[in-house]
């Protein structure tokens, strides 16, 4: 909620675009004249009017596949996990896949809510809340890919320490268990940090709501938030403190997942590069996310002078850096393979220029190493167009990415009479299309009954939200008494 | 008016022999007969509302709050608000959640050996060796005592600054102004309360008035 106050460019001339590059002005965040009343009138209205028509056709689609994901899920339990692909060596398979993909999804989230807080960067205002909500959907979908693949779900609570009748204790020296505690830490205190953001946005939508039953859920959801400044102080306080902890929380979370790999003895895991190699990849993966989902709600919601083009190109930016790190880290990986020595790194890294999975591997170098180079000229990360294709390559290929890891390591470990490939079966890809469905059904209604953008955060970012101002936006006419004390910025 | 539709009869006891006057939720906050809560002064803008709130503490007011649909910086000073314990708060959490891992996984993952006395079955430690690593391996421990003393403080954060702002709390009298429909949206209102000791109904509605109020409402609990 911070903002840094001086020099925002006000003389604007083109009240729809921001994308200049003059560094010696603050570009404006929010365009089209919209003042305080506009930018609440523009967020409340797409929670608080009937669904337009292209919701109902995406939400729908979008149940259909989430109630396809549950009776994958129900079909599994019934049967056992004999119906996914998996086999020995591959033991992991789609699971470890799907679960990395998604939790790598969800960090570009918390990146755009703490770590951007932290360096002040107010752009961020405009899309934090919508990618915390996007990192909460990623992890539920993250969470429940190891959780059905425990063979007995119905145990999975022996993964927390309790007291019990076995007198057993989890093994606190293994990173699956390190995981357990680093996801459902990361988890909760993303739906902490993306509710308290919330609730002053929700009161908004309390005082707007017409409908009675409306007007008691947001009464209820809101917590009775009346704007006080003694609360905001100490709001900014525990969102500033949430920032501060959520960052070294989410470089950890995909740190611990990096573990599961590294600290086993696999050829192409045992690496001590892996934690920040999956960090930025985490990032890229979730930024090309972010943009996925930004770049068309922009124009459906009406949202072109909050979620502005300059907004979408820090974000480019964001990504192209990160892919340019996860580049370099292929690179890395390939010399550290060459000059361990070691004859069985060699071999899997030589397998993957050209062994079963060497479609996979170069599909994915295209997909995160090339097409997004797009991105460095400027006419690209203003169109819409050539965005969402460098956003979708980076997608697919963040999840090739981690199929070739986790799939070309263990089908060819140390013993070739072990050696054996994996086959993904109709169970495996539809629960992975599946998890998308449970992701969608839970964005759109997010995007329908919750404030889409952090409504009071935007404001703060707004000239006119700073006392002696350049400039007010409202046509008020009497201004305050000069002389009167000013207020410490 | 407010969220929850049925506020409660004002709380004021009628002097006695005069006759009880039952609530009648069609009143306004002006012509019902109750004790006031507080005196509202409506601004749109920050520059205004800054200047108010420093002259109405230059006047003595202390009871006073400006609600507004953004945090406004530098109506701490001018509120005279102090610093929350909200960090102190945090940091005893935090520390607490580090205490917690490294007990936890200290005397689970055994540095002592059951059984022993007073320790029912199922909280009794032992020694686990796994691949033959030190029963002590505070390296590996390092995950699990970092992410509690994360969760420990976070939950704090939340839970801490909701509970010091008397959150959650539905029913509130400023509710019943319609001035504060406005305070999440593009308004901001300073309400000086009753419980001030320079608090008078009609000198503190002028003095609002004369601060550059747009509008002032008396509300009544």
């Amino acid at each position: 909620m911070a903002s840094i106050t001086p020099g925002y460019d006000v003389t604007l001339q083109d009240p729809h675009r921001n994308t200049g590059d003059d560094a010696t002005s603050r570009a404006p965040l929010v365009l089209g004249h919209l003042d305080f009343k506009g930018v609440t009138d523009r967020v409340s209205s797409v929670a608080l009017a009937w669904p337009a028509v292209w919701w109902w056709a995406m939400f729908v689609p979008s149940v259909a596949l989430a109630g396809l994901f549950f009776s994958l899920i129900g079909y599994l339990f019934a049967t056992g996990v004999g119906i996914w692909g998996n086999n020995s060596p591959n033991m992991w398979g789609f699971p470890i896949i799907n679960f990395v993909f998604w939790v790598g999804i969800g960090h570009a989230g918390t990146l755009i809510s703490a770590i951007l807080f932290l360096f002040r960067q107010n752009w961020r205002t405009s899309i934090n809340r919508f990618a915390e909500a996007m990192t909460i959907f990623a992890v539920v979908c993250a969470g429940i890919f190891p959780g059905i693949h425990v063979g007995r779900p119905w145990l999975a609570y022996w993964l927390f320490p309790y007291p019990n009748q076995m007198a057993m204790w989890p093994q606190f020296r293994s990173p699956l268990l390190w995981d357990v505690f680093a996801v459902s830490t990361y988890a909760s205190v993303s739906f902490l940090f993306w509710y308290t953001g919330m609730v002053p946005d929700l009161a908004t939508l309390r005082d707007r709501c017409k409908n009675r039953i409306g007007k008691i859920a947001y009464g209820i959801a809101s917590f009775g938030w009346t704007g006080s400044s003694r609360h905001w102080h100490r709001f900014e306080k525990a969102y500033l403190l949430l920032a501060a902890l959520c960052t070294p929380l989410v470089l950890s979370v995909h740190s611990v997942v990096s573990f599961d790999f590294a600290v086993a003895q696999l050829p192409g895991w045992h690496t001590t590069f892996f934690p920040p190699y999956f960090v930025a990849g985490a990032i890229y993966g979730g930024f090309a996310m972010v943009l996925t989902l930004a770049v068309p709600c922009r124009y459906l919601l009406g949202f072109r002078d909050i979620i502005t083009e300059r907004h979408i190109e820090n974000c480019c930016k964001v990504m192209l850096g990160t892919g340019m790190i996860v580049t370099y880290a292929y690179a890395a990986e390939f010399f550290f393979a060459w000059y361990s020595g070691h004859h069985f790194e060699r071999a899997i890294f030589l397998f993957r220029l050209g062994g079963p999975e060497s479609l996979g591997f170069w599909a994915l170098v295209v997909c995160n190493c090339v097409i997004p180079q797009l991105m460095w000229v400027k006419k690209f990360r203003l169109n819409p167009w050539t965005i969402l294709i460098a956003a979708m390559a980076v997608n697919i290929g963040m999840w090739l990415e981690r199929y070739v890891i986790v799939i070309s390591s263990l089908s060819n470990d140390f013993v070739p009479s072990s050696w054996d490939q994996f086959r993904a079966t109709w169970v495996d890809i539809w629960l992975f299309v599946g998890s998308f469905g449970l992701f969608f059904t839970n964005f759109l209604l997010f995007l329908k009954f919750l404030p889409t953008v952090a409504i009071s955060e935007v404001k703060t970012v707004m000239p006119a939200a700073h006392a002696h101002g350049p400039s007010h936006a409202d046509d008020h006419e009497a201004h305050g008494d000069e002389s009167a004390p000013k207020g410490a910025h | 008016m407010s969220t929850i539709d049925a506020p409660p009869p004002p709380l004021t006891t009628p002097a006695a022999g005069e006759p009880v006057q039952p609530y009648d939720p069609k009143l306004t906050a002006d012509e019902a007969p109750s004790r006031p809560f507080a005196v509202l002064g409506e601004f749109d803008n920050v520059d205004d509302v800054m200047a108010a709130t420093h002259a109405a503490y230059a006047k003595g007011y202390r009871k006073m709050d400006v609600h507004t649909p953004f945090p406004i910086h530098g109506i701490d000073e001018a509120l005279g608000i102090k610093p929350t314990i909200l960090p102190w708060l945090v940091l005893s959490a935090g520390v607490t959640g580090m205490i917690t891992g490294l007990l936890l996984t200290s005397y689970t993952m055994g540095i002592i050996q059951g059984p022993l006395p007073f320790v029912p079955v199922a909280l009794e430690p032992y020694e686990y060796l796994i691949s033959g690593k030190p029963y002590w391996s505070l390296a590996a421990y390092i995950p699990v005592i970092f992410e509690l003393t994360i969760m420990f403080s976070a939950y704090t954060a939340v839970f801490a600054m909701f509970l010091l702002n008397k959150l959650p709390m539905l029913y509130n009298p400023l509710f019943r102004s319609d001035l504060m429909k406005r305070v999440t949206d593009d308004r901001f209102v300073l309400a000086i309360e009753a419980t001030d000791r320079n608090f008078d109904e009609q000198d503190t509605e002028k003095f609002l008035k004369e601060q550059g109020a747009l509008q002032t409402d008396l509300v009544t609990y």
